[in-house]
């Protein structure tokens, strides 16, 4: 176990490595950042001035090698746009990615387990066949195009009038196919609990739920299709093994059989899936964020792209990149918990 | 006496609070910009979120009105004394956010201040000292006769100089202006304005309260509580208002005028802008473009109207010059020239009918639709044989290319600073002089020493009507050389619910009066 910790640290560390000297890399490609911090009539004198006090004149190498000397010490530069510590800046943003993150994951694993399961076992059943109708075609709806359809139906609302008003079962179907609309379009609300840190929520007040919903219903919307395909297939192929018939045979209940024999085998590989799929769920956020004006570090970090905010930009890759790497040693922990008959790697026979 | 009556006007005022409190207490406004103000010191950047901040939380010497003309605010009046001084009688009795009361001693740390910032100094160049004479009147000095001394002294609002003075608790000056980092003026404010900030999340929201003691009880607003959410992406945007999110959101997209013209909870108010729209012609990179026939056809092949009508869904005012009506150097004489044929005669004229081949540059996210207009531009060269080789780039990249002028033809957009004209020939026309700053955006390479004579000569005449006179002759003369490819200005647009009258308080320069905005 130990030696499997070590390893992953040494790993994680040459991810962060490499991940910084790439971000420097490109960032002669990010783009002028005093275009951003000055108005257009300053002199070129003045700018020139503001570059050397940025060390923006200096070659890339002596550039990298200071950040790098001031991140061994925990110090990843100053964002030019908050004029604050980057860490400081992303861990203000970060726990309203995390809640985005969160919730959506709920709706995942609420509905991805039954509708799988369900599927499995009544494949021929028509709401199964429907089930996997819409999430075939849910898998090709992009992030942003569903955000916006919910944002129509669900915030502003729509008023149907293709049926005749004047007749009473015209009158019902446009008003069972109009909505009103009222959900939060943007932001996540006025009422947010302190709960530690920078970590303000938005979980404990009617007004944080309601602004959850729709961005977490959008982001929930890429992998929920995945989900309960992959489990529907596990799941049928673990039906199909042996020890299932040999359960069938000894006359266990079906519900025994399914859902703590059959189950517990689906989940294994769904728990690896999900472990990288949470890492690109963080990707996703990003357009999820833009979208709902959610001030998240996704948003965050698109605008400091567009500000060329090099030191934020570098900083965001290399959280994230910690981010994927903790989450990657956590799935194979856990996994190694489910299912003790996996070996660790660096762990003795 | 006077005393007196205002204390008896104050208890007065004090006995009918209670009734107005009650009935205003729950006017709140949510608005949606763009962008939020990089910070909260109002002489760290000049950009259209300062100026919208300053006029929300601070107030001017002197504010335009909707014509183009002055407003006293601060200034109660202001007389000239000779050629280079302006005397302004302070108003008594304002009040700063902080309770300190304002007098000359501030406007003089305000002066000192904007000369030494980086962004505001080249406006107040001209300027060569302020004069304090006592406590509520002072005189402005310019080097020179100076025409715009009003104009810049609509950039001069009165910071706090007893709460902007000192050492923070950590040693730091606080009237330190810090381009990056946090200052203490960055993150702390005291102003005389409408609007004190009480709370701030940098791109998240930000929140004001009307201030208790405002000097002017003669505006009409009537908002307690401001809440200011950035919101960037446009879809967003127009969303968060026709859902009832926001009560006004600001810039309004052109793809999104018609939906909310139809919205009937939607008030949607338009007006013709001032930032210009143009193309440079590089004449050093291209021998062809030094020769004025050939910029005329190019001048002659592109279709300002059909832009503005197509690319621009009608929300940009085709142009032909720099300045747009209103300033004092638009000529009305001069319209869009548009007529393929004569573009394609100037070019056989000047010996180059078989055409030649161009690289161009746009930026893809800076202006409206910028990109799109690039390429229409592309193709409407193709029909006088001008082949374009275009690239569009983001801003952040587009402006490091645009500095090392490194195509032949080059878009930018330029807003007049100080509402005048003379303002764009500096930047955008004049001889590059890298020392001086002049021409410093002319990616044309475009220079005819005459017209900046002339330009000059208009910046140290103090009769206006003869300075117009002559900047409109700049137009003329610059039109006539085809100096560049003039395109349009920019339209604006605000929307609003019914119940919030925006309209009475928006202005072209885009600096909405908020402390005047009434919501029924």
């Amino acid at each position: 176990m130990l030696a499997f910790l070590v390893q992953r640290i040494s790993q994680a560390l040459l991810v962060m490595f490499v991940i910084s000297v790439i971000a420097f890399a490109i960032q002669d490609g990010l783009g002028d950042p005093l275009q951003e911090m000055v108005g257009m009539s300053v002199s070129q004198e003045e700018r020139e001035a503001l570059r050397e006090e940025l060390g923006l004149n200096d070659s890339i190498v002596v550039q990298y090698l200071r950040f790098a000397g001031k991140a061994i010490q925990g110090d990843l530069g100053n964002s030019y746009f908050y004029g604050k510590p980057t860490l400081e800046v992303i861990s203000e943003h970060l726990p309203a990615t995390l809640e985005l993150v969160i919730g959506a994951s709920l709706i995942i694993m609420l509905l991805s387990v039954p509708i799988g399961v369900y599927a499995a076992i009544r494949p021929q059943a028509l709401l199964a066949k429907f089930f996997m109708g819409v999430s075939t075609v849910g898998i090709s709806i992009p992030v942003f195009l569903t955000a916006i359809v919910l944002i129509q139906i669900y915030s502003i609302g729509i008023t149907v009038e293709w049926f005749p008003a004047d007749t009473g079962w015209g009158q019902w179907l446009n008003g069972a196919l109009s909505t009103e609309g009222g959900l939060p379009s943007y932001g996540r609300g006025d009422d947010l609990t302190h709960l530690f840190g920078t970590w303000y929520s938005g979980f404990f007040s009617e007004s944080g739920l309601l602004h959850l919903i729709l961005p977490c219903v959008s982001l929930a919307s890429i992998m929920l299709p995945l989900f309960i395909r992959l489990i529907r297939a596990e799941m049928m192929e673990v039906l199909q093994s042996d020890y299932i018939r040999y359960a069938r045979a000894k006359g266990l209940s079906a519900m025994r059989i399914n859902f703590l024999h059959a189950l517990k085998n689906t989940m294994l590989p769904v728990i690896t899936v999900g472990g990288v799929q949470i890492g690109v769920m963080v990707a996703y956020t990003i357009l999820t964020e833009t979208v709902f004006q959610w001030p998240g570090v996704g948003l965050m970090f698109l605008e400091a792209i567009t500000r060329s905010d090099i030191p934020l930009i570098v900083a965001y890759l290399m959280v994230v990149g910690l981010i994927f790497v903790v989450t990657n040693t956590l799935v194979d922990l856990v996994y190694g918990l489910v299912n003790p008959t996996v070996k660790l790697t660096g762990k003795k026979a | 006496m006077k005393k007196l009556l205002a204390a008896l006007v104050g208890t007065m005022a004090l006995a009918t609070a209670p009734v107005a409190l009650s009935a205003e207490a729950t006017k709140e406004l949510k608005m949606a910009y763009d962008a939020d103000p990089v910070t909260l010191d109002i002489h760290e950047q000049l950009s259209g979120g300062i100026l919208q901040l300053s006029h929300m939380t601070f107030d001017p010497l002197v504010r335009w009105t909707k014509d183009l003309g002055f407003e006293a605010r601060l200034a109660e009046s202001w007389e000239r004394v000779d050629d280079k001084t302006m005397r302004f009688k302070l108003r008594e009795g304002v009040k700063f956010h902080s309770g300190n009361e304002l007098t000359t001693k501030d406007v003089k740390f305000t002066y000192d201040r904007l000369k030494e910032s980086q962004d505001f100094k080249a406006i107040f160049k001209p300027f060569s000292g302020i004069n304090i004479i006592d406590d509520y009147t002072f005189e402005l000095v310019t080097s020179e006769p100076f025409p715009l001394l009003l104009n810049t002294a609509t950039y001069i609002f009165p910071m706090d100089s007893k709460f902007y003075s000192g050492e923070t608790a950590d040693g730091k000056k606080k009237d330190a202006i810090l381009k990056h980092g946090n200052s203490f003026a960055s993150d702390n404010l005291s102003g005389t304005g409408p609007y004190v900030v009480t709370s701030r999340q940098q791109g998240v929201r930000m929140e004001f309260e009307r201030f208790a003691d405002y000097w002017d009880e003669e505006s009409p607003g009537n908002v307690k509580k401001i809440v200011m959410t950035p919101i960037k992406e446009n879809n967003t945007r127009v969303s968060a208002l026709l859902s009832g999110g926001v009560d006004f959101i600001a810039p309004v997209p052109p793809t999104d005028l018609d939906r909310i013209k139809r919205d009937k909870d939607s008030d949607l108010v338009t007006m013709s802008g001032t930032r210009i729209i143009l193309f440079h012609m590089n004449q050093e990179r291209v021998e062809a473009f030094k020769n004025p026939k050939v910029r005329q056809a190019v001048a002659y092949a592109i279709n300002q109207e059909g832009i503005a009508s197509k690319i621009m869904k009608g929300f940009a005012t085709p142009a032909a010059q720099l300045s747009p009506a209103g300033y004092q150097g638009h000529n009305e004489s001069l319209k869009p020239r548009y007529d393929v044929e004569k573009a394609r005669q100037l070019m056989k004229e000047a010996g180059y009918e078989d055409g030649f081949t161009i690289t161009m540059m746009a930026p893809n996210n800076r202006y409206v639709n910028d990109d799109k207009i690039a390429q229409a531009a592309a193709a409407m060269l193709a029909r006088i044989n001008i082949k374009v080789d275009l690239k569009t780039l983001p801003k952040a990249q587009y402006w490091p290319e645009y500095d090392d002028r490194s195509a032949d033809m080059m878009l930018i957009g330029w807003h007049a600073d100080t509402e005048d004209s003379a303002n764009f020939y500096e930047f955008l026309t004049f001889c590059t002089d890298a020392d001086s700053g002049a021409g410093q955006y002319n990616a044309g390479n475009y220079c005819n020493p005459e017209i900046d004579a002339l330009v000059e000569t208009a910046n140290v005449e103090t009769d206006l009507d003869k300075r117009a006179a002559m900047l409109q002759d700049v137009e003329k003369r610059l039109y006539d050389d085809a100096a560049f490819v003039p395109l349009h200005w920019q339209d604006l647009a605000w929307a609003s619910k019914k119940n919030v009258k925006i309209e009475p308080i928006l202005n072209v320069m885009n600096f909405p009066y908020l402390g005047d905005l009434v919501v029924e």
